[in-house]
């Protein structure tokens, strides 16, 4: 059952309004992922490609890989539609992903069954607007979640039924997809996103949705979101919807106290007036970065050498307070290794270092990066990560 | 009658103690009629699960308290069957997937989907019951996932398409104790929502409306200044975690007819066990004192203590005795030694996750303390 028909099986048909209003309450993510091709941003040298492929509708076994959010699920979903139309979407496309069972036995059955069937004839209508090429789709996606051997079992089906089925396979980690399999498939990689790219699509989306934003310079707060995003659109677009439900409502005195001494939190303005503006300071407490007085409270204390001043800091103001062990890892080496981004002045402690004590810092970092990816304890690692690197600094 | 914790646990974002920023912004979130997925995390007893209901209750009314529990069945792919706990109102769930273990996924997998996919409630009949700030809008039905830290990598992946395909019908909440272990494309689908533990002066404002509502000044010591003393002993004594404070308090209003301020405050046993083995670690370092030791860690790990926590809650303890009676133990350099113990610490740690046999780092751990001391003491 589809999104659509669950949604208004109670009243039978969907209103506009109904539509509209599904489309107001979508996560921005899904209400500006890209419908077609073309405005898939970023990955020129894929949607070329494809492009073409599109065009004479000939289709070969496809691999897309890259990072998280980068426009691999948008760019197969989009290809699609184009390819086949609304109509025939639903019977010549099966999408699964890493929510879908697909142990050995349902790759088996279910897409084997799929990958047999042959291919159901377009309407007229449909045929004058789109290619529909005279095969199916199969979009494994999140192929990466897949066992080796439903991997393989794969292997057969897709050769035996490629007169009438092409397979669309889509993963983060190409090493995780079998060689069999992948060397079946054409590849496109997809690439982190590039910074003005990001920058334009977000500057889109900011505009349509009227967020406020912090203006002091040039697109400050955008580029900050995106530096935190690190070339993932999604990441971008979630912490910009993030910031502007949680920051730029307009709330009028909300800290009133009313007779009973609790809290009054007043009733909120949604739309009206002049509303706070989104900073980016508040950008990035949502992204559950460390704000900078505390970053400078980490530094000043691991220079201290004062091993219970460090002992308390990293309990009382980093983990009770409910920052992560990942964050201080960053922040250590964003601050004590790469420090040349920084201004160059007494707070700038990189820039003290020798090579030597960055290669020992960088050797602890890594040991602590591992010992947590194995399963360690966040604070224990966190601290004798801290520890040690407090040794190294004079 | 029911714990303090729970008959004052606040029902609404007005009466929420602290963290009123966050407050307002769940308000904010919630009267918009619309929130993205969230992941809410912060140390646990911070009061998260207590916030997120609290925004339900705004956005849905009073029908949220309305739960009941419902026991669903699942088969694994090797006809396997499973039984889950759900809690439901009629706007929402709550699960805790990692009730299954390694089989969450089957959990996330099926039951998401269903609450998906079958009609969402109607809510053209309740809106009139609901708070005027209510409107239709709402016709997502919010799932609440606790202990999102352990769901299995599978599970997590699970997820990823669910959240972004059903986003129109569904909203997840996720409560974890930290975003370190959650996969950064679930990350990078939800809002970000950090609950820090209240402070010890929060934790007081706490007691003092519980003070009230129970009557109880006539317990407690008459001197204002060595109440405040008593009150924060407790708080300090749990680390800034409210569930334990208010339990720690509760159990000592019914242990004693009279609290003072010499009154004992009422100790876990596991932790004082701990603290008694972190001393006789330091103290007595002999091949009779390990096979003693070992039947203690035998018996905490049977009394379903987990080996993580026995190891870290015995480096903070060792930690804490070195600064403190270096001259007892005869230490050499206390920064040394501390050192060292946190060191050793982080390498047992690790292999308690990787090894499968707990006792052995546990005692591994032991016997290098041991060691460590020996060789920097006088
Ligand atoms: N290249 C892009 N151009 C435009 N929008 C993009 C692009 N990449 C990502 N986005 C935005 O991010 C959202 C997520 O993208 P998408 O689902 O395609 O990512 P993905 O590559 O499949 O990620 P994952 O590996 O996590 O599944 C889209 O809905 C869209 O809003
Ligand atoms: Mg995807």
């Amino acid at each position: 059952m589809s999104v659509v028909t669950s949604f208004t099986a109670s009243d039978g048909k969907a209103t506009s309004s109904d539509i509209a209003d599904r489309l107001e309450r979508m996560p921005w993510v899904e209400k500006y992922r890209p419908k077609k091709l073309d405005e898939v941003s970023s990955q020129d040298h894929a949607i070329q490609i494809l492009k073409r492929n599109l065009q004479t509708a000939n289709l070969q076994h496809m691999l897309f890989y890259g990072p998280p959010g980068t426009g691999k699920t948008s760019t197969i979903l989009a290809l699609a539609k184009q390819l086949y139309g609304p109509n025939l979407f639903k019977s010549r496309v099966l999408e699964l992903n890493a929510s879908d069972e697909r142990g050995i036995s349902i790759v088996r059955e279910k897409v084997k069954n799929f990958a047999r069937l042959s291919v159901s004839n377009p309407s007229k209508e449909d045929l004058e607007n789109y290619p529909c090429p005279p095969y199916k789709l199969i979009i494994l996606d999140e192929a990466d979640s897949m066992t080796t051997d439903a991997q393989s079992a794969l292997r057969r089906t897709m050769e035996t039924f490629s007169n009438v089925t092409r397979f669309c396979l889509i993963c983060n980690y190409i090493t995780r997809i079998i060689d069999p399999l992948a060397s079946r498939c054409s590849k496109f990689r997809f690439k982190l996103l590039e910074s003005e790219q990001s920058l334009n699509r977000l500057k889109f989306i900011a505009e349509r949705e009227n967020v406020k934003l912090e203006n002091n310079s040039e697109d400050e707060v955008l580029q900050e979101i995106l530096k935190i995003a690190n070339g993932d659109l999604r990441k971008a677009i979630t912490f910009l919807q993030s910031a502007s439900r949680l920051y730029s409502l307009n709330i009028k005195n909300v800290e009133d106290q009313d007779e009973d001494g609790d809290v009054k939190l007043n009733d909120v303005d949604i739309n009206g007036g002049s509303s706070e503006f989104i900073t980016i300071s508040e950008v990035r407490e949502i992204a559950g970065l460390l704000p900078e007085t505390k970053i400078k409270a980490l530094l000043s204390t691991i220079q201290s050498k004062n091993l219970d001043a460090i002992f308390q800091f990293l309990k009382d103001d980093i983990f009770l307070d409910g920052y992560n062990g990942a964050i201080i890892i960053e922040t250590i080496h964003d601050r004590l290794l790469l420090g040349n981004e920084y201004e160059e002045n007494e707070e700038n402690i990189s820039l003290r270092l020798s090579t030597k004590q960055k290669i020992e810092i960088s050797e602890i970092i890594f040991d602590t990066d591992l010992k947590l990816i194995n399963g360690g304890d966040e604070s224990l690692q966190v601290l004798n990560m801290v520890l040690k690197i407090s040794q190294i600094l004079k | 009658m029911s714990l303090w914790v729970d008959k004052y646990r606040p029902k609404s974002l007005d009466k929420l103690d602290y963290h009123h920023d966050i407050s307002k912004r769940l308000k904010a979130l919630a009267s918009s009629g619309d929130f993205p997925h969230l992941l809410v995390y912060g140390p646990s007893g911070a009061g998260k699960k207590t916030r997120i209901l609290s925004s339900l209750r705004e956005l849905y009314g009073p029908g949220v308290e309305k739960l009941k529990i419902d026991v669903k069945t699942f088969v694994t792919p090797t006809n396997r069957k499973l039984e889950f706990n759900v809690i439901s109102s009629p706007y929402h769930l709550e699960i805790t997937p990692s009730d299954m273990g390694n089989n969450d996924r089957i959990v996330i997998q099926d039951l998401l989907k269903e609450v998906a996919q079958t009609e969402s409630v109607d809510f053209s009949n309740i809106v009139s019951n609901m708070k005027p700030t209510i409107n239709k809008k709402n016709k997502f039905k919010v799932v609440i996932i606790n202990e999102a830290e352990l769901l299995t990598r599978d599970a997590q992946a699970a997820l990823r398409r669910t959240m972004e395909k059903y986003s129109s019908n569904i909203r997840l909440i996720l409560i974890s104790n930290s975003t370190s272990n959650i996969i950064g494309p679930i990350r990078s689908r939800t809002l970000l929502i950090r609950v820090a533990a209240p402070t010890n002066i929060e934790i007081l404002s706490v007691f003092n409306k519980i003070i009230e509502k129970e009557d109880l000044l006539k317990f407690l010591p008459k001197d204002e200044i060595e109440r405040e003393k008593l009150l924060n002993n407790i708080a300090n004594y749990n680390d800034r975690n409210l569930r334990k404070a208010i339990l720690s308090f509760e159990a000592l209003y019914m242990n004693n007819d009279i609290i003072t301020i010499s009154t004992p405050l009422i100790k876990l046993d596991w932790e004082e066990i701990l603290k008694k083995l972190a001393d006789s670690i330091l103290i007595k370092r002999s091949v009779a004192n390990i096979q003693h030791i070992r039947s203690i860690l035998y018996d905490l790990l049977s009394h379903c203590i987990p080996a993580r926590l026995i190891l870290k809650t015995l480096v903070i303890n060792l930690w804490e005795f070195c600064s403190i009676n270096d001259k007892k133990y005869k230490i050499k350099s206390k920064d040394e030694v501390k050192l060292k113990i946190v060191n050793t610490g982080s390498i047992f740690d690790e292999r308690l996750s990787l090894g499968s046999k707990d006792i052995f780092h546990l005692e591994g751990f032991t016997i290098k303390v041991m060691v460590i001391l020996e060789k920097d003491s006088l």
